[in-house]
């Protein structure tokens, strides 16, 4: 099966704090698929997409975003407009579900009538229908996350970067959240980037998996291929729940 | 304690029949530290989100300057901007001294720090989240800056609300800057101690129950503002 | 419908800012400036109406005598005078560093020292009254019986009866000090002496309230009898005697002064208008000030 053409590549990438928390030789996503993120926690899963959605700096490295390559200066408005990155914490504004989902096609100029539109159509879409104008404050955790999931999505970027987003949901919440991610992906073609510490649901979620170690990419492939036949032995051990750390 | 009562209900009198002296002296009370808070404000947001946004570590010196400038005295904030705006001072110049103007800068120097120091607490809890967030939805620097301060509104609300209760009831900067000159500066807070000192109690007791209103309706508003914080 | 009270809350808000900002707005017109004053006027020609400030001490202010005289000045030259109310020192010390026009004081020695330093110019002796001792009507240390003030500060003294003291560098509290000193007596530090350090109303508010012996100015004690429970124990006495000078600020110390206009208010006080004025004044059916040079 050929490959769609690569949004995300990069080479290179080095971030330390005290340590050195990633050294990325060599990484790509392609277009339209769904990567899962896993590793033990510290191995630099959540500052990868940090870096990524250009939250953190690296020390050293190159990326390229669709294909150009960002050297760290310059306007990025642009560039970050066509990725989002949802938080594990979710962090609504305290205002109504209706201009939290709004907020990202507000800041694009999108015209009045067609933020109602899509607004309405998500909230609809994650079952949130009929909450428009209920205050963010007085959601429930799995409503909330729902919420932060459709202002994401609502300007259809190109990236979608998630970081652990249903690590705080109860089980009814994360199946639907991960119908919802599914969802999304068949009807619009997003790159999505999933961490997780759940190494089922990335079996559930993801269409290629990337195994992070110590910061760098132990393993990568086919979701299916890594967790029959792990090729890296320390991908074995952690998917067999055998890994301390 | 007859005395007392009568007193008390000639203040009454005097508030209900809007006495002209009386309502002069509220007037300007509330003229001048309307003027520093609003002042104070815009001088104060600004600075305090900066610095809240600021990773605190960087800014530990500054900060300890403002906790100290929040508890600078009213008498010491007035000495202060007296020995600058006397004739024999460096803006004598200006001819400042007793004016209303030389009350609202001893003001704004009381309230300033405070509308500071509190907007820079209320930012920091939530400030680089909240920037994070607006950044990631691919919101403009201008609007990240609005989206953090009007998250942050009701710990900015309550800190200007705090620095006007602060400033409207002292009485040692006014005193020393304006002189407590009937018709031009006496406020409040220094025509009660005139008053006061001259026997005349009822007159300072219709101002002391008009403070005490002004400072419940202040409370109220705070007390709404911090029932709001999640 | 809780998003509309919310809303609700932050418009409130903004709306007392309004308010705040309308009082301002309003209070501008309200509190009557200079140029306000030549437009109420109505007149043909553009009158630029002048504002002096002259600093007197607080038992002068308290006195009301102000509140009578100025109104008078006020409508025949237009100017309009405002008060600084303050203790002798801190008035002579205002007007060496230029921050008022004109004084009005009742140190001789100290105006007459600092006419001659070059600070103050066309000095006037404009009044005189006097001092008296007032105390609690029981007078337990029998004052009344003496007819000095230097034999009754000895009583007071060895007596240990609370005096209250103006203890803050005025003229009255000048006067008391040199009275002291005649007396033999250095009441500082010793528990029945209490400096007040305020004015000379809020000194014999003090006085009531501790039923003690203070001394005070004729004029203000008899402004406030009514809410005083104290009596003139010892009067007449010649070394009780207050002079009242009135001088202008140096303009060549200080050019930016409005000497002109000070002038004029020192000429209306020595003026035999203003000196009627001054002679008819009255509280509670007594004169309190008498113009011109005493002894």
């Amino acid at each position: 099966m050929m490959n769609s053409e690569p949004v995300l590549q990069l080479e290179n990438l080095v971030k330390r704090y005290d340590r050195e928390v990633l050294n990325i030789e060599r990484l790509t996503l392609h277009r339209g698929k769904i990567y899962g993120i896993i590793g033990p926690s510290g191995s630099g899963k959540s500052t990868l997409l940090r870096i990524v959605n250009l939250l953190v700096k690296p020390d050293q490295g190159v990326i390229r975003y669709f294909g150009r390559s960002y050297n760290g200066a310059g306007d990025t408005l642009f560039l970050r407009r066509q990725m989002t990155l949802v938080f594990q914490k979710t962090l609504l504004f305290k205002t109504t579900v209706f201009e939290n989902v709004a907020y990202g096609l507000k800041a694009r100029g999108f015209k009045k009538r067609e933020i109602r539109d899509r607004v309405y159509v998500l909230l609809d879409k994650v079952g949130l229908r009929g909450m428009a104008h209920r205050q963010a404050g007085t959601l429930s955790g799995g409503e909330a996350q729902r919420v932060a999931l459709a202002r994401a999505i609502a300007f259809e970027p190109k990236l979608l970067l998630l970081d652990e987003p249903t690590a705080n949901l109860d089980p009814a919440n994360v199946e639907l959240m991960e119908k919802l991610i599914l969802d999304r992906k068949m009807t619009a073609d997003m790159t999505i980037a999933m961490v997780t510490h759940n190494i089922f649901q990335a079996r559930r979620v993801a269409d290629e998996v990337i195994f992070l170690y110590n910061g760098r990419v132990a393993e990568m492939g086919n979701v299916e291929q890594v967790f029959t036949a792990p090729q890296n032995p320390q991908t074995r051990e952690f998917i067999e729940g055998r890994m301390i750390y | 304690m007859s005395k007392l009562l009568e007193g008390i209900l000639e203040a009454f009198r005097l508030i209900i029949t809007l006495d002209p002296y009386l309502m002069q002296i509220v007037r300007l009370s509330l003229q001048v530290s309307g003027t520093a808070i609003i002042l104070s404000t815009l001088l104060g947001v600004p600075l305090g989100t900066w610095l809240g946004m600021c990773e605190e570590r960087k800014t530990r010196l500054i900060n300890k300057i403002i906790y100290t400038l929040m508890g600078l005295p009213p008498v010491v904030a007035g000495l202060l901007i007296y020995l600058l705006l006397s004739r024999q001072g460096p803006l004598g110049v200006l001819g400042l001294l007793y004016t209303p103007v030389a009350m609202v800068a001893a003001q704004v120097a009381l309230a300033s720090p405070i509308v500071t120091g509190l907007t820079m607490v209320g930012i920091r809890s939530r400030g680089r989240e909240v920037e994070e967030a607006a950044r990631t939805l691919g919101a403009s620097p201008l609007l990240t800056a609005w989206t953090v301060v009007r998250e942050c509104r009701f710990s900015i609300l309550g800190a200007v609300v705090t620095g006007f209760g602060r400033v409207v009831a002292e009485v040692g900067a006014v005193m020393i800057v304006g002189g407590n000159i009937e018709g031009r500066t006496r406020v409040m807070t220094t025509a009660i101690v005139l008053e006061t000192g001259k026997g005349h109690y009822e007159l300072a007791i219709g101002l002391g129950l008009i403070l005490l209103a002004i400072y419940f309706v202040i409370n109220s508003l705070l007390y709404h503002f911090q029932k709001e914080k999640p | 419908m809780r998003g509309k009270s919310l809303r609700g809350k932050m418009w409130s808000c903004l709306l007392l800012l309004l308010l705040a900002l309308l009082l301002m707005a309003a209070g501008c017109g309200g509190d009557a400036g200079p140029d306000d004053e030549a437009a109420d006027q109505g007149e043909g020609e553009v009158e630029e109406s002048v504002t002096i400030l002259l600093s007197t001490t607080t038992s002068t202010y308290d006195s009301g005598l102000l509140d009578y005289l100025i109104p008078v000045f006020t409508e025949q030259t237009g100017i309009e005078v405002e008060i600084l109310s303050q203790g002798t020192g801190q008035a002579l010390e205002t007007g060496k560093r230029g921050d008022a026009d004109v004084l009005l004081v009742h140190d001789r020695a100290a105006e007459l020292e600092l006419v001659e330093e070059g600070f103050f110019v066309d000095r006037h002796d404009v009044m005189y009254n006097d001092y008296v001792i007032v105390g609690p009507a029981e007078d337990p240390a029998g004052v009344k019986d003496v007819e000095s003030v230097v034999e009754a500060f000895n009583l007071i003294s060895a007596g240990g009866h609370t005096f209250v003291s103006r203890g803050d560098d005025s003229g009255t509290h000048r006067k008391e000090l040199r009275l002291w000193e005649e007396a033999g007596v250095d009441p500082a530090g010793a528990d029945w002496y209490l400096p007040a350090g305020q004015g000379m109303g809020a000194t014999l508010t003090m006085a009531h309230e501790n039923l003690a012996y203070t001394l005070t100015d004729r004029a203000t004690y008899v402004s406030m009898k009514d809410e005083l429970e104290l009596e003139i124990v010892l009067e007449g006495d010649p070394a009780l005697f207050n002079q009242y000078g009135i001088m202008a600020v140096n303009p060549e110390k200080h050019p930016h002064v409005k000497y002109e206009q000070a002038l004029q208010f020192i000429e209306f006080l020595m003026s035999e208008e203003g000196q009627e004025l001054i002679s008819s004044f009255q509280v509670a059916g007594e004169t309190l000030f008498f113009p011109g040079l005493g002894i």
